[in-house]
């Protein structure tokens, strides 16, 4: 049986459906987990997009997702979840980016994804040509830096406190009583990409033994 | 003068063309007024939390607002990649801290979807009957507030009294009676007493009913609510399609869509509920659509009560669920895996799954992209406020500032879902 999650039945053959009508746009179709997903080229989005809510009757934006992969050349993915209410059929559509390009804003295709693109921004600084109010949405006002990318330390730079003396809030670079601690759970039985502490010889005797 | 203007405005947005003319009309006497701005918030009683509106103001009527959020950001997201899947849970509490185990099944049921892990039938029927009694709380709060926004008082006590019950089963079941963290991969944390059950069996029969509708009488037919109310922020279905709309908001606006019913989870598929629908698409109707849907999750928890089987409340995989305190004073393995579980936690294979549920405030959805490790890669959320309060502006414009606290109380915002 499985699991119990919202069952979406992909409709028969929507994935042949979909490869056609996005066609030379599409780089990539992956069926994973029975949810679907476009990876289409960065300039093409918006034309996609207007195929996707026109012809397949994707009527709805319903989010926004950007993803850090800091070792791939373009880092950032940015990813749209479309519903369609008449087909009960969700999609999900990809584009990858760098932190200079640009990536064409849909916002003139539906209104609810200027805040969406927005928080993206904020939080991973992936620009979006088109999108007329660009600014920052859930951080601080005068926040600077892009707190979801996978370089940015989970305690940030700056905390704030009231200070009795000035009367009012102030900004201080972040002090921390204790390190944070990030356990290592990896086995290194089960690959663990390191060298463990104390196995530093080990390679060079190895290696002195061959000699 | 205004109320004139307010009506051809009310007019035009009914008729999807949104025209405002203000200051120039026939017989206009204040024409010598400029603009000037609102700040509303973001410490006001009536902004539902910490929401900031910067309002263009012609008189006394909204041209443009302009939402300041996050004032709430607590960074959610980026802390739940640093936790294990089971450390993160409990963040989905303090998102919407008004309806907390609605935004747990979306994130139990997302990990479950990754792992493909069958979750027992009793515990399906133990989910749905506590999302249900969520359901329940959080409009209880939403109806009250609403009420009270737009200056009724008593509506929101009589309401109150029956957010507390649903507060003391929360207890009950979890031991706290608003930050749960009940719902678990795999199942739920641990059974309820029979003696719960039937306790909320005979408050769905006697004492919900008689304090909810006496209530809602107090407000469904009252002239003064009904005033401030209907004909605000009229959503057409286009609109409430282009502006992401979900839950209540778009089955006020006249779309029967209810992911419980589409795409059923669970044991969502076994219920019998009907999904109201409004017909006017105003403030009013989203009001009576939660009206509605209160009784409606009423009639599914008295199924759940009759068709709940006796058995296991969580997966007996014990790869992802920690076995029974009892079994490890006996077994040496169960001791193992308890250990294991709780320092390291489980591993989720690499993939990504949106999962989205029915929240009591729309569509609650979870992104959740996992590297095949013990802790989420991302986990973007899909909060229903976001959205909703993104076309704040679209629906202000036109109407009377003291619409502002309708059209905020219509739409269910809660922050610490909205900023995360």
């Amino acid at each position: 049986m499985g699991h119990n999650a919202p069952a979406v039945v992909n409709p028969e053959g929507i994935a042949d459906e979909l490869r056609a009508l996005v066609g030379a746009d599409l780089l990539a179709l992956v069926e994973a987990h029975d949810e679907i997903t476009l990876v289409v080229a960065r300039e093409s989005i918006e034309r996609v997009m207007v195929k996707l809510r026109d012809e397949a009757a994707y009527q709805q934006l319903m989010e926004i997702a950007g993803v850090d992969y800091l070792d791939r050349a373009e880092r950032f993915e940015v990813v749209y979840h479309l519903l369609s209410v008449t087909r009960n059929h969700r999609v999900r559509v990809k584009v990858s980016t760098d932190e200079a390009t640009p990536v064409p804003s849909v916002t003139a295709i539906w209104p609810v994804a200027g805040w969406l693109e927005r928080e993206v921004y904020d939080m991973y600084g992936v620009i979006f040509s088109g999108n007329e109010d660009l600014r920052r949405i859930l951080t601080d006002y005068g926040f600077s830096g892009y707190p979801q990318r996978k370089d940015f330390p989970l305690t940030g730079y700056v905390e704030l406190r009231y200070s009795e003396e000035d009367k009012r809030v102030v900004y201080e670079p972040v002090k921390l009583a204790q390190d944070f601690r990030n356990f290592d759970f990896m086995s290194p039985w089960e690959g663990a990409q390191y060298v463990l502490p104390g196995d530093e010889k080990a390679s060079e005797n190895a290696s002195e033994k061959k000699a | 003068m205004s109320a004139e203007t307010l009506e051809q405005a009310g007019k035009a947005a009914a008729s999807g063309k949104r025209t405002v003319t203000v200051g120039n009309g026939a017989g206009s006497d204040i024409d010598g007024i400029e603009n000037y701005t609102v700040n509303f918030g973001p410490q006001h009683p009536a902004a539902h939390g910490v929401l900031r509106l910067v309002m263009e103001m012609d008189g006394e009527i909204v041209e443009r607002c302009d939402p300041h959020i996050g004032l709430l950001h607590r960074g959610t997201e980026k802390l739940i990649e640093h936790k294990t899947y089971l450390q993160a849970l409990p963040y989905f509490d303090r998102l919407d801290y008004c309806s907390p185990l609605g935004m747990e099944h979306s994130y139990v049921l997302a990990i479950e979807k990754l792992l493909n892990l069958e979750v027992p039938l009793r515990a399906q029927y133990l989910r749905v009957f506590f999302a249900e009694l969520t359901r329940i709380c959080n409009h209880m709060l939403n109806l009250g507030s609403h009420v009270m926004d737009v200056g009724a008082m008593t509506p929101n006590l009589w309401l109150f009294e029956i957010r507390e019950d649903c507060l003391n089963f929360f207890e009950r079941a979890s031991g706290a009676r608003m930050h749960s963290a009940w719902f678990r991969p795999g199942g739920v944390h641990q059974d309820v007493p029979l003696k719960l059950l039937t306790d909320i069996g005979e408050w769905l029969d006697t004492r919900l009913p008689r304090l909810f509708e006496d209530a809602i009488s107090l407000v469904a037919d009252n002239r003064i609510f009904k005033q401030r109310n209907v004909d605000i922020a009229v959503v057409s279905k286009e609109d409430a399609l282009r502006w992401g709309f979900s839950g209540p908001m778009i089955r006020g606006s006249g779309i029967a869509w209810d992911i419980r019913k589409a795409q059923p989870y669970d044991v969502y598929d076994r219920m019998e509920f009907d999904v109201p629908v409004g017909t006017n698409y105003d403030c009013y109707d989203r009001f009576m659509v939660r009206v509605e849907e209160v009784r409606q999750s009423a009639r599914i928890m008295k199924q759940c009560l009759q068709q709940m089987p006796e058995g296991p409340i969580a997966s007996l995989d014990r790869k992802v669920v920690p076995p029974k305190r009892a079994e490890m004073k006996s077994s040496m393995e169960a001791l193992i895996h308890h250990f294991k579980l709780y320092t390291e936690g489980f591993h989720v294979p690499a993939g990504e799954v949106y999962v989205a549920t029915e929240s009591p405030k729309g569509e609650f959805g979870v992104y959740l992209v996992s590297d095949g490790s013990n802790k989420p890669y991302r986990c973007k959320i899909r909060p229903t406020a976001f959205s909703h309060l993104q076309a704040m502006d679209f629906l202000m414009k036109g109407h009377m500032l003291a619409d502002v606290t309708a059209v905020l109380g219509a739409m269910d915002i809660v922050f610490g879902e909205c900023d995360r």
